[in-house]
């Protein structure tokens, strides 16, 4: 096939450099990529555009679960504008699955599809909506399959097999094989320490399944190149991950598949599995023509993995002072078709199922199931999002049982620094539960009833219902609860976890100029500031320029598990340490014989220079560097972990661990079953600040998060077919300004001696503690149970089911 | 089919229009301007927010040939629309159906060519600038629709109060921020408007 010339696609990253006098860590400084996204000129990956560019659409599976008899595309491939249509049987390769972790997931069905949306076959035409209509006149012949929806059905004597022939590294040690992995974590006597309690707690929760709604639907550019390979224009999370597993079932060498980041429209999660980045590429190499595939926010539903929705069953004992004695816990977490994360998120689960409290005496057991719901992996806080609904629910039961205020009680029983894990694992570093509990509570009240002080001017906003005017104050009462959690940082269980940076130093213009190159996914949380932050410290230049994310240099890990300003800003602090000690080198060489300091001082780079720790003046940088050019990449790692034990689940699972408390208002009109939140406030340890507005930014955010998922955000499943119900913005809720109220954060910065400038991970605690603080409030304001998310009018005014 | 209107105060004719294509998609695809985003094609989230006869409006919701010979505005425009707007009227703000952008003001306005690479226009307006100044923008994805629509309240209400920005940004969804450092930076260019005069 001919190949034309090539030029780059429009949209191509191209490098941001941002001048700061000082802007170090520790400054609220801008981002470097403000000003293009707020004018419309930055590019996401939706945006990428190429000469003569074709549009991939996908085929769906109709059905959960059912054996394909026969596919029919011949009316599709006759279609004018249709250049390729692509099924299993077109695949190129010997590999023919993905996965994060396990390779189970095919990259078009074979034979059967185990979930409704699979992909099944690829059209690629001259415009998105030939592409659609091509795909609609593909006729597929299902033969339907009984559904496995929930524990009961996956584990039933006649079950159906979701993966037969199960090979993996979990397959050995599971009870059933429609069970993903299983993790039990056994510590202390149980039912001895039982006989010590004055009162036992047991509950049952269930946890809907959330999706991540980010607002940049997945979507890329695959352009075939001359050498027989493919440049991949995507959003993701972790570029080298995708690699691993796009290359394989191209049939290529990875060096052949070259990714770069385009501009990533949110991510929390649900951009770790691949979703259209192997059928671009098959597309493009079919046709030899670049291929774009955007999903709309219908396909996003399908085209990535959601939230594990779980069902928790609790037993908390406690003496009459109100010390906990014992817990027990089983959490079943639904993985759906295909593994994941499935995995990682049962180690969360059971490793952090006791929360942030002193329990000596536990018996935990964690699953992920596999059946024909939705694909659940990754998002925001997994497996410790779940537990932490459980187990704050429990601790406001227990609580309450022994006439104990709630804050109190958990003060109590708070970890602190020293504690140990149920895994056995010892919290080295601070960890100021009681304190964030304190400082929640101690926060001033809203004020009650303003409507009443408002009289003729009280605003039918700010109550219960809105601008829908159900109410103006008639059967509102006020409910105040309360929630803290932990949440892991960093890859765990004995992951090879590392990032890479490559920073080069030199002189443009007669000015030092410093560049930083990194592959890590800047998805909006603010990685690439503080990565230029962090070049500014180490090296004393103003002027830094983040090259794009590409695979061009080493692995930067993933944009998740709160881990990339640990990682990716450790890998560049730690680049950025071996590019000075050159520049000293070279400044010792060029000019050491004019100053003795040269030799004896402890040396620095500050405001341009090199500088004596007492402040003296050696040199300019660009003197030093004049004629030289400093190019350094180094990988970077954190301390190592361990392994669970898969009988008793101990082991040093975890690197560090992150802690966030919040406080809920709510005023619930009780007879509409209306919730307003009035105030979401929230105190969080982050270790060291690099940049507060942006820790600031990911706090309320991920708070709104967890708010969302207790009074609006749920995917249904039917559970007779497994079809998703609510697959559009009209009818999956996520909250608006108008749902989201005030959120003041009180920021602890107490240092991690083993991170990077202390710092501790940030970004996912505050979506494991909003959730149960909201639900604890509207607990409180009606005196319902409620032991479910989303909790919906129905459940309040006792009218639905 | 062939639609003749004007994009950001220039005159613009998209040809071979099909019947189906919503105004975003002539925008994006066909004019170049992919600065309004399509995150749910259903005007439930507001990201594709444009100024259509100075109304804001969801442009994925709007059938292409529905904008023959009317004016549209987006985020690519927003700068020097606003930039006008304080040209034609000092002080920024004023009350409801009273400003805004005349049809003869609008024709003669001609929008600035921006360097692509740098994103750098002349200036930005001052939405833009507190966006980026209060830390607004994350991913970023919804900030061109919120820009558009934050821009629309302020030019009709130069004071708004909390309840005021939350209702009239109600229809674009934010998934990064939380909301709080969007209504700070409503607030800012608010404070920074009311200076200026």
């Amino acid at each position: 096939m001919a190949q034309n010339t090539r030029t780059t696609p429009a949209g191509t990253p191209t490098n941001v450099t941002q001048n700061h006098t000082k802007g170090g860590i520790g400054e609220s400084t801008l981002r470097p990529d403000g000003t293009l996204k707020v004018t419309g000129e930055f590019a996401y990956s939706s945006d990428m555009w190429h000469e003569d560019m074709l549009w991939g659409q996908t085929l769906r599976s109709t059905v959960a679960h059912a054996e394909i008899e026969n596919i029919d595309i011949s009316e599709a491939v006759a279609m004018p504008g249709v250049y390729a249509v692509l099924t299993y049987d077109d695949l190129p390769a010997k590999m023919k699955n993905y996965g994060l972790e396990i390779q189970d997931t095919p990259v078009l069905a074979h034979g059967r599809v185990r979930h409704h949306g699979e992909p099944v076959a690829l059209v690629a035409a001259d415009h998105p909506e030939t592409a659609r209509r091509a795909a609609a006149k593909i006729k597929i012949d299902y033969k339907e399959l009984p559904v496995v929806t929930d524990e009961a059905s996956a584990l039933a004597a006649d079950a159906p097999l979701i993966h037969e022939g199960r090979d993996d590294h979990h397959a050995g040690h599971v009870p059933h094989p429609n069970i993903v992995h299983r993790q039990p974590i056994i510590r202390g006597n149980v039912e001895e320490a039982r006989k010590r309690a004055d009162v036992i707690v047991e509950g049952e929760y269930t946890f809907g399944m959330q999706d991540q709604a980010f607002l940049g639907p997945e979507s890329g550019l695959a352009v075939p190149a001359e050498d027989g390979g493919v440049d991949l224009y995507v959003a993701t999370q972790w570029l080298h991950s995708d690699l691993q597993q796009i290359a394989p079932v191209l049939g290529l060498p990875p060096e052949k598949v070259r990714m770069t980041l385009s501009g990533v429209g949110g991510a929390f999660g649900g951009r770790e599995d691949i979703s259209m980045q192997i059928h671009a590429c098959l597309l493009a190499l079919r046709t030899g023509k670049p291929v774009k595939i955007v999903y709309n926010r219908f396909e996003s539903f399908f085209g990535h993995v959601h939230r594990h929705p779980a069902k928790l069953y609790y037993e908390h004992g406690a003496t009459k002072d109100g010390k906990l004695t014992h817990m027990k816990c089983k959490i079943v977490l639904d993985g759906g078709a295909y593994a994941s994360a499935s995995p990682a998120v049962v180690g969360n689960a059971s490793s952090l199922s006791v929360g942030p409290y002193v329990i000596d005496d536990v018996d935990i057991e964690a699953i992920a199931l596999y059946t024909n719901n939705p694909p659940c992996g990754a998002m925001r806080g997994f497996g410790a999002v779940q537990a932490c609904f459980a187990y704050e629910a429990q601790m406001d039961k227990v609580a309450a049982k022994l006439g104990m205020d709630p804050v109190e009680f958990r003060q109590l029983n708070a970890m602190e620094q020293g504690t140990i894990m149920p895994t056995g694992q010892v919290v080295d570093s601070p960890a100021p539960v009681a304190e964030l509990l304190r400082r929640v509570k101690a926060r001033p009240l809203p004020p009650e009833q303003q409507w009443l002080a408002a009289g003729e001017a009280a605003d039918v906003r700010a109550l219960p219902g809105g601008l829908s005017n159900t109410t103006h104050g008639e059967g509102v009462v006020r409910g105040i609860g309360y929630a803290v959690g932990i949440k892991n940082v960093g890859f765990s269980e004995g992951f090879d976890d590392y990032s890479t940076a490559r920073v080069r130093l030199e002189v443009i213009n007669g000015e030092p100029v410093a560049m930083v190159h990194t592959a890590m996914a800047e998805v909006g949380q603010g990685g690439v500031t503080v990565h230029a932050q962090i070049a500014r410290t180490e090296l004393g230049v103003t002027q830094v320029t983040i090259h794009p994310a590409d695979t061009q240099v080493g692995s930067a890990g993933s944009t998740s598990a709160s881990r990339q300003t640990y990682m990716t800003g450790g890998a560049v602090k730690n680049t950025c340490e071996a590019v000075r000690a050159k520049v000293l080198e070279i400044g010792r060489r060029k000019f050491g014989s004019y100053h003795p300091a040269w030799a004896t001082a402890e040396l620095l780079l500050e405001g341009g220079k090199v500088v004596t720790d007492g402040g003296e003046v050696l040199a300019d940088l660009a003197d030093v560097l004049e004629g030289e050019e400093i190019d350094v990449e180094l990988e970077f790692r954190h301390r190592p972990t361990q392994a669970f034990d898969l009988v008793t689940g101990q082991g040093n699972g975890h690197v560090q661990y992150t802690f966030a408390a919040h406080r809920a208002v709510v005023e619930v009109d009780t007879e509409l079953g209306l919730v307003k939140v009035v105030e979401l406030a929230t105190a969080q340890d982050v270790g060291k600040a690099l940049n507060m507005l942006s820790v600031v930014g990911q706090i309320q955010g991920g708070t709104t998060q967890g708010l969302g998922v207790a009074v609006m955000e749920e995917i249904i499943v039917d559970p007779k077919t497994a079809k998703v119900r609510n697959p559009s913005f009209t009818d999956y809720l996520i909250p608006t300004i108008l749902d989201t109220p005030t959120i003041p954060v009180d920021v602890l910065e107490l240092a991690d001696p083993n991170a990077p400038y202390g710092l501790r991970g940030l970004g996912e605690a505050p979506t494991l503690s909003s959730t149960p603080a909201v639900l604890a409030a509207i607990r409180a304001a009606t005196g319902l149970e409620l032991n479910k998310t989303p909790v919906r009018p129905e459940h309040l005014t006792g009218t639905g089911a | 089919m062939r639609v003749n209107f004007t994009v950001n105060g220039r005159k613009q004719e998209a040809d071979d229009v099909w019947e189906g294509e919503s105004l975003l998609y002539v925008l994006r695809e066909r004019m170049g301007l992919p600065g309004s985003k399509n995150a749910c094609e259903q005007g439930e989230c507001g990201s594709c927010t444009v100024r259509l006869d100075g109304v804001p409006v969801c442009s994925c919701l709007v059938a292409a040939g529905q904008v023959e010979g009317r004016e549209v505005v987006t985020v690519e425009g927003l700068a020097d629309y606003a930039a006008h707007r304080t040209d034609a009227h000092p002080g920024g703000g004023c009350a409801s159906g009273s400003c805004g952008t005349s049809i003869d003001a609008a024709k003669r306005w001609q929008a600035k060519p921006q360097d692509s690479q740098t994103g750098e226009a002349g200036a930005l307006s001052p939405i833009q600038q507190a966006f980026i100044d209060a830390g607004a923008v994350q991913c970023g994805f919804c900030t061109p629709g919120l820009l558009v629509a934050a821009d629309e309240l302020l030019e009709r209400n130069s004071e708004p109060s909390d309840a005021d920005i939350r209702e009239a940004l109600s229809g674009n969804l934010c998934r990064c921020t939380g909301y709080e450092k969007i209504l700070d930076a409503v607030r800012l260019a608010a404070a920074r408007q009311e200076e200026a005069v």
